[in-house]
């Protein structure tokens, strides 16, 4: 296997609107390489999300190419190559929190046996161990949220696509989610795609911040963190972290200049 | 608690209404049999005979409990509650043939709810013709389906579960094919993700999204299959059942016997939409979707 995970070409995806045409993205060239934890940040319409849609075959690109694990993103959506984590946790009301993490494993064949160690050592990952038969409504936003994200690491899939997760949580606990995936990162080798509005937390958690414009969305900016992989939350204070965090402002700011 | 006022309040005003109204329909006949008798009639008199007639125009609540009881609670009283003269015997008449009827409105319903949110074509072509199927009067259409299906040699229950099934259908359809597209974009994106087959989509994510419309759906489907049995009850010549105690009271001026029959069905339907409520209840808080 090749150690590129995600290698984007001349990628462009125009939306047909009655408004005319939208271009969502265009001319996006990006390699992820394995182990990489990606940001994508910029203002909405920057097509971040589009790109992530793509990535995942739940948009078509409509021009140039693009490869998940040296496949089409088809393919590599049939071969259930990613897990991806939406905005909101969208776990079922029906089913127990453990319930809802076997869900993608019952639909994918796993076996009872197997399904019960994988649940287990997930919530344990995602630190819900003993909630498993808790349902989603006695949980908070949080709680849900750790356990949508622990869903999507059940199953044998290298690479993780996060759109906005924490996005609708408050400060406090994404700080603490922030830490947390990290250390589930360090844990899982997972490839790491993640689309976020706030510059700490891009800052924060990757080693790759993809900084976007809109209107075309294109890349403005693309930073390799100076950072090293272990990140104490107070490494935010480092005169390193700022520099980066300074450089996707002014990445953010350029790209508004030219609309 | 705090209900049971003005509950009670509602349920006073309608019997002071019912009790003036059976005192202003009947007054003309009371009037007429003192004139013809040459006796003046008091006050008092006359709201006792307009609340005692053998045939009013409008019988008081009164007269219509007294026939229900003595066609009821009486009979069994008597050891003869299942006679052709006790209306739990016609009751259970109209209630078999609405419970057959409901049920193969709901399986035919929940099939077409399916077969037009899985296909395009369905889509397009049934949901018009559903909708015009309800834009027949039944009145009109109930003779001719008993009288197509006695002619090949299907009588008795079935026909009238027809009837039943073509009204409680629809409800079925409408509910369940917005109850099957409930579940949001990204839910389904997500099973996407998973790349679940169709079939998994349904019973995992589809089926249990549409519950909460499902019994909706069966509340509206189940009133509207005792409106169908009764009706299909009309033409098959006043044999049995709530509909042909209506149609015998019709023939012969028994207005106390069509409203006992009238009260009867709606305890039934309220009865039923009542259970459907229940367990509508028990099953979406179990599923976590109580409203």
């Amino acid at each position: 296997m090749s150690d590129i995970v995600i290698s984007a070409k001349d990628l462009s995806l125009t939306f047909q609107t009655n408004d005319g045409p939208i271009h969502a993205l265009k001319d996006i060239n990006l390699d992820v390489h394995r182990g990489e934890f990606v940001s994508f940040i910029g203002p909405s319409g920057c097509g971040k999300t589009t790109f992530l849609r793509v990535m995942a075959d739940l948009e078509q690109q409509t021009a140039g190419t693009i490869a998940v694990n040296g496949t089409t993103p088809e393919e590599a959506r049939r071969a259930r190559a990613y897990g991806y984590v939406f905005q909101a946790a969208g776990l079922y009301p029906w089913r127990t929190i453990g319930g809802n993490i076997r869900l993608p494993l019952e639909i994918m064949g796993y076996d009872k046996a197997d399904q019960n160690t994988r649940v287990a050592k997930v919530l344990k990952l995602v630190e819900l161990a003993g909630f498993e038969n808790k349902f989603p409504w006695q949980l908070s936003g949080g709680m849900q949220q750790r356990a949508s994200i622990a869903r999507a690491l059940a199953f044998d899939a290298d690479l993780l696509l996060m759109d906005e997760p924490f996005g609708a949580l408050d400060e406090i606990v994404r700080d603490h989610l922030n830490e947390q995936l990290l250390q589930l990162w360090k844990l899982t080798n997972k490839t790491i795609c993640f689309v976020t509005h706030s510059i700490p937390e891009a800052v924060y958690l990757s080693t790759k911040i993809v900084v976007m414009s809109p209107r075309p969305g294109r890349i403005a900016d693309v930073i390799d963190s100076p950072l090293p992989r272990d990140r104490p939350l107070d490494i935010r204070d480092t005169p390193e972290f700022i520099e980066v965090a300074h450089r996707v402002r002014d990445g953010l700011r350029a790209g508004h200049a030219d609309d | 608690m705090r209900n049971v006022l003005p509950i009670l309040t509602v349920v006073v005003a309608i019997f002071a209404l019912w009790y003036a109204g059976a005192v202003m329909l009947n007054a003309p006949w009371a009037k007429d049999k003192a004139t013809r008798a040459g006796i003046e009639l008091s006050f008092p008199q006359l709201v006792a005979d307009t609340w005692s007639q053998q045939k009013p125009k409008l019988p008081a609540p009164h007269q219509v409990g007294e026939e229900i009881w003595k066609t009821t609670g009486a009979m069994i009283l008597k050891g003869r509650g299942f006679s052709k003269r006790s209306l739990i015997y016609h009751s259970w008449v109209t209630f078999s043939a609405t419970m057959l009827g409901f049920v193969l409105g709901t399986v035919l319903g929940t099939l077409l709810a399916v077969g037009i949110v899985f296909n395009r074509t369905m889509d397009m072509s049934v949901m018009p013709w559903v909708i015009a199927s309800q834009t027949i009067p039944i009145l009109a259409i109930a003779p001719m389906i008993i009288v197509v299906l006695n002619a090949v040699g299907i009588s008795g229950l079935l026909p009238k579960a027809m009837i039943s099934m073509y009204l409680s259908f629809f409800p079925i359809v409408v509910g369940m094919v917005k109850g099957l597209r409930s579940p949001s974009a990204m839910q389904l994106d997500q099973m996407r993700t998973w790349h679940a087959s169709a079939a998994q989509t349904f019973w995992r994510l589809r089926l249990p999204s549409s519950m909460p419309y499902f019994f909706t759906s069966l509340k509206i489907g189940v009133a509207a299959s005792l409106v169908g049995a009764i009706i299909g009850e009309l033409p098959t010549g006043a044999v049995a059942g709530l509909g042909a105690r209506l149609l015998a009271g019709s023939y012969y001026g028994q207005t106390i016997q069509i409203w006992s029959a009238l009260i009867m069905a709606a305890v039934l339907a309220a009865a039923l939409v009542g259970l459907i409520g229940a367990v509508q209840r028990i099953t979406l808080k179990s599923m976590g979707m109580a409203q």
